[in-house]
């Protein structure tokens, strides 16, 4: 039931206030927040930097322009709406495609456009952004992720999580949404999260519920034979965010996207330590590593160095046969 | 990065706090905890007196703080006269003057003291020597018997003794005799000691005794051995030494009443005494003004209830503290829990409990309603609060008619911090689920019953009250804990699968 201090350290799982003020204190300066705060501004600026994200349709910034949402969601399928600065995944709206002036939610659930403009004006007002502040609702285009992992994932979009430390990418797992999270991938929710080798972009283990899987609960997909195609050009954008908003310790949420490939969907100055559950494996050496290393290497070089460093064997069993690496192409 | 100046403010932080509470402690005796009784005695003096029709002016020794009683407070009555204290190195005394007067007077002062164990000995200034010249045959007389006792003695104390002695009844000699026929007994005494080179002056002191009327003050001699340790003697039987139910009303070697404009005047004294806790004897202390015992006590009554609530406050902030750094406990707003607590104090527990889960629930299923009006946020917020307010107002009433007056202090919380929690809930529960709102109000509510417990326990409200200090120290011990890297309680289960591979 309980872990003992001494066990933790050993396996150097790092807790929340270590995090907070060893790492996100420490390197992560407050006047940069905004940057990823703000998933209007993060958008803008990754632009600039020429990192891939999804396609923005439109944001909506008065009450009175939410009576337009329709306008700007004319000839578009499936669409996000999402507050800008929301956190914890809160206040997003998924809508798969439009029938008949239905909006249909992954899960199947027809929405209204009513329902769509409440929404939007919720967000306005700030019910799902921090401290209530007035907000901005951002509207994307759905992406549409890579049929390859639709087997891995129910409903709502699988992300994998980068977590970048000083520019060097440490840690990364995959979220695939589960009946349990609404089609949301955050762990907290019941999505399951499966700790990724960062050299191969190999699964290495899952949870659920901060408990082990062997499989996806919904699909009933094993998980070992996951692997994430283009795995060094995620790792590389995940890499850039760093020079991109100047913050030390950076959770990246990347997604696979059939035709653009790997894109940036949003930044987190504050990424939760679930991805040490679902790596099996304390941030602690790695941060430790990295922190003796010298500045100004180059994103190819860290890229380079994270995957020497940070290569591991997986710990799932392959049922029966050899995992299909057909569509596992650029992983080395 | 160095973490030295961090630790160098957390000890200053501890040193200073530390060291007001000691010294208050020490200074001015507050006791460590509430229960420990103290002694009070209540002297009252009357001063009568007929006056002359003429103006008045009244002049009243007053005692001061001394070994083993301390001044908590006085009061006079005395209706037509203007009234002055007035202190110098001598002592303190009260003037009361009036313009015209006439027929029997009658003058009170009353004073509350404190019985301590401070055994320090006052300062008191060092009388002068006087010479005096005596007439024939005293002269003769005089010199005899200082001679006779100086003979027998060795250092000023036994040179008294000796001196006291030889003027009781038994031993009395012709010499003696005669030099009281002329002389009142304790000036010849002060004057004998003189003439020898031995400092004394005459003081005056009361005995107290519980539920005496109509007392006077006794005369002592006090003898110096050098500048600071003199020692009392009785001026009769020549006992050393001084009781420990004297007051000492008079030091400074004047008149212990002078009355300007009257005739037959006197004083007397009426005294009782009883014990009562400790810090409501200190509660009532007069202040000294200096900025060491800058403390809340100087300021009126009802500011001083409030703070009383206000410097628990921390209390709450650090149980809550302690709660997510080392525990990792959710709540429903950071510190939503201290004033949920707060409220708590003035409910008591099972009230403020059950009122807290009712307001909520019962807010819950309207806030529920309202969010299918599709309102704007403060809209609705506000909302919710009016109908946390008809909540409040409908148990009260419905609690007051069943006759369960306790269920009267649900006005007690902070309606609009339960009106966010309401809100906060809500969302909660449409976003995460019931399951979450339930480990967050149930963290929430832990949190607040614990911070309640803290926040009512006597011992602490006693320290938090008297001992400023004692912030300083939960500032440093609230700065360590927000340095604090280790894991959190419930990081030890959180993580517990990775270990067990």
């Amino acid at each position: 039931m309980w872990a003992l201090p001494k066990q933790l350290r050993s396996r150097g799982i790092i807790g929340m206030n270590r995090r907070n003020i060893r790492y996100i204190g420490r390197y992560n300066d407050r006047r940069l927040y905004p940057l990823v705060d703000d998933k209007l501004k993060t958008k803008l600026l990754a632009e600039r930097h020429g990192i891939t994200t999804p396609a923005l349709i439109g944001t909506v910034t008065t009450q009175f322009g939410v009576k337009h949402i329709r306008e700007m969601l004319d000839g578009h399928g499936g669409f996000v709406i999402k507050p800008a600065k929301g956190s914890g995944g809160k206040g997003i709206l998924v809508i798969e495609r439009v029938e008949e002036g239905r909006y249909i939610k992954p899960s199947g659930t027809a929405l209204s456009l009513d329902d769509l403009e409440r929404h939007a004006s919720n967000i306005l007002s700030g019910l799902y952004s921090l401290g209530g502040s007035p907000d901005v609702a951002v509207i994307e285009a759905l992406i549409n992720f890579d049929p390859y992992l639709s087997a891995y994932t129910y409903e709502g979009v699988p992300d994998i999580r980068v977590i970048v430390f000083r520019g060097y990418p440490v840690m990364a797992m995959m979220r695939l949404s589960t009946a349990a999270s609404d089609g949301k991938a955050n762990l907290h929710q019941g999505a399951v999260g499966v700790g990724l080798d960062i050299a191969s972009g190999r699964a290495l283990r899952g949870v659920q519920f901060d408990r082990t899987r062997e499989d996806h609960p919904d699909t009933g997909h094993e998980l070992a034979s996951l692997a994430i195609p283009d795995w060094r050009t995620l790792l590389v954008l995940a890499a850039g965010c760093y020079e991109m908003t100047g913050l030390g310790y950076l959770g990246t949420d990347m997604v696979l996207d059939r035709d653009r490939g790997p894109m940036l969907l949003e930044l987190n100055a504050r990424p939760g330590l679930a991805i040490q559950m679902a790596n099996g494996e304390g941030l602690r050496a790695r941060l430790d590593l990295i922190e003796r290393q010298p500045d100004g290497a180059s994103v190819e070089a860290r890229v380079a160095f994270a995957q020497q460093h940070f290569a591991r064997r997986g710990e799932l069993q392959p049922a029966g046969e050899p995992a299909p690496l057909a569509g596992v192409a650029a992983s080395a | 990065m160095s973490r030295k100046p961090f630790y160098l403010i957390v000890g200053l932080l501890m040193a200073l706090g530390i060291g007001l509470s000691v010294h208050r402690h020490v200074q001015f005796e507050v006791p460590w905890t509430p229960g420990e009784q103290r002694q009070v005695w209540e002297v009252e003096a009357v001063v009568d007196f007929t006056a002359l029709g003429d103006p008045v002016k009244v002049d009243l020794a007053l005692p001061t703080h001394q070994r083993g009683y301390r001044i908590l407070t006085e009061n006079t009555a005395s209706p037509g006269y203007g009234l002055s204290f007035l202190q110098d190195e001598r002592g303190r005394r009260a003037q009361w003057s009036t313009r015209d007067a006439a027929g029997s007077q009658q003058l009170y002062y009353s004073v509350r003291l404190l019985v301590t164990d401070n055994d320090r000995q006052q300062d008191v200034p060092l009388p002068p020597l006087r010479d005096s010249t005596w007439e024939s045959p005293y002269d003769t007389a005089a010199a005899q018997v200082i001679e006779r006792a100086w003979a027998r003695s060795a250092d000023p104390y036994t040179f008294a003794r000796e001196l006291i002695r030889d003027f009781t009844e038994e031993r009395q000699g012709e010499n003696a005799r005669l030099l009281l026929t002329q002389f009142e007994r304790t000036p010849l005494l002060v004057r004998l000691l003189n003439q020898a080179g031995v400092r004394a002056r005459e003081v005056s002191g009361l005995l107290l005794e519980d539920g005496r009327r109509r007392q006077s003050l006794t005369s002592w001699i006090q003898v110096f051995q050098d500048e600071q340790t003199w020692d009392l003697f009785h001026p009769v039987s020549g006992e050393q030494g001084r009781p420990d139910n004297l007051l000492l009303w008079e030091t400074g070697g004047r008149a212990v009443l002078e009355v300007l404009g009257g005739t037959n005047s006197r004083v007397s004294f009426s005294m009782i005494t009883h014990n009562q806790p400790a810090s409501a004897a200190v509660r009532n202390e007069l202040a000294d003004d200096t900025l060491l015992n800058f403390s809340i006590h100087s300021l009126p009554l009802e500011e001083q209830a409030i703070f009383q609530t206000i410097l628990l406050i921390p209390i709450g902030a650090l149980v809550v503290v302690l709660l997510r750094v080392l525990v990792g406990v959710k709540t429903s707003g950071t510190f939503m829990p201290v004033l949920i607590a707060l409220a708590f104090i003035q409910t008591t527990l099972p009230t403020g409990l059950i009122g807290f889960l009712l307001v909520v629930s019962v807010g819950l299923v309207i806030r529920n309603y309202l969010s299918y009006l599709n309102l704007l946020l403060v809209a609705r917020v506000s909302a919710v609060i009016i109908t946390v307010i008809a909540i409040i107002s409908i148990f009260s009433v419905l609690s007051y008619r069943v006759g369960l007056n306790a269920g009267l202090t649900i006005t007690f919380f902070p309606m609009i911090i339960l009106a966010w929690t309401i809100e906060r809930m809500s969302i909660l529960w449409e976003e995460e689920g019931p399951k979450e709102v339930l480990i967050q109000g149930s963290g929430s509510l832990l949190t607040a019953v614990l911070a309640y417990l803290a926040m009512n326990n006597p011992w602490i409200r006693h320290i938090t009250f008297n001992f400023l200090g004692v912030q300083l120290i939960l500032m440093a011990l609230i700065l360590l804990l927000g340095n604090y890297t280790g894991y959190r309680l419930l990081e030890l289960r959180r993580f517990k699968p990775v270990t067990e591979d």
